[in-house]
């Protein structure tokens, strides 16, 4: 179990990122923040954010055109 | 952590053209850029409290209308009275329903992870813009002033 969720269902670029971001921001270090998302860009989006930001994307999965993060907070 | 920067020229005060200033600049704050975005002429529109903005057809043959009314409506009859209005209206529906934010919110976003937003303090008198019709935590500067962030970033964009 992740320590937050964030259900981004239906939001469309860049609010995926940008949501994730606010809850990340009052989240701690070493914690981890589930994403769940219906936008196709925000695969390769979370991917950058993860690298740019220092979090890390622990998982990145695709199930009935539902997307699924887990970012641990650097 | 990165520490690049971004600087954006926002020029124009459309509803369409809104979007990428907004979007890069909120979206980069969220990847830690440290982002400037300089409104200037049309730009000082996205600046207003009460944003009025619109999107019109009227030249602009690439603009995709609905119901394949770009097919059969003459380009001079996007010019009629309310047609700016109504695709406007349509446009905010579609992008709604399509779960976009809104220029507002995203506007709200670049405020809150403090983009800096800057007003062409020569545009303002050109125009004689209100300060009071703009929204509060607007720096009003020049060019030169501008310069001096823009010289050092990372990407510059003019739109």
């Amino acid at each position: 179990m992740a320590d937050q969720e964030l259900d981004a269902r239906g939001l469309n670029c860049p609010l995926p990122i940008l949501r994730a971001k606010k809850v990340l921001n009052g989240m701690n270090s070493g914690q981890t923040l589930h994403i769940i998302a219906t936008d196709p860009g925000s695969v390769k989006d979370f991917e950058a954010f993860a690298k740019q930001t220092g979090n890390e994307l622990l998982e990145s999965a695709e199930a009935d055109g539902e997307f699924s993060f887990v970012l641990k907070k650097g | 952590m990165t520490d690049k920067k971004l600087a954006i020229i926002a020029t124009k005060g459309t509803l369409d053209w809104a979007y990428p200033p907004f979007i890069l600049s909120s979206t980069a704050a969220a990847l830690g850029y440290e982002t400037q975005v300089f409104f200037t002429f049309y730009g000082l529109q996205l600046l207003k409290k009460k944003m009025n903005l619109k999107v019109s057809a009227l030249g602009n043959p690439g603009m995709p209308m609905p119901m394949g009314m770009d097919k059969w409506f003459p380009v001079l009859g996007t010019a009629l009275p309310g047609m700016e209005s109504m695709m406007t209206f349509m446009m905010k529906k579609k992008m709604k329903a399509k779960g976009i934010a809104s220029v507002e919110e995203l506007r709200d976003i670049c405020l809150e992870s403090e983009v800096k937003l800057i007003g062409c303090q020569m545009t303002v008198d050109l125009f004689d813009l209100r300060r009071d019709d703009l929204i509060d935590g607007i720096d009003y500067v020049g060019a030169g002033s501008f310069l001096s962030f823009a010289g050092d970033a990372d990407i510059c964009l003019y739109i």
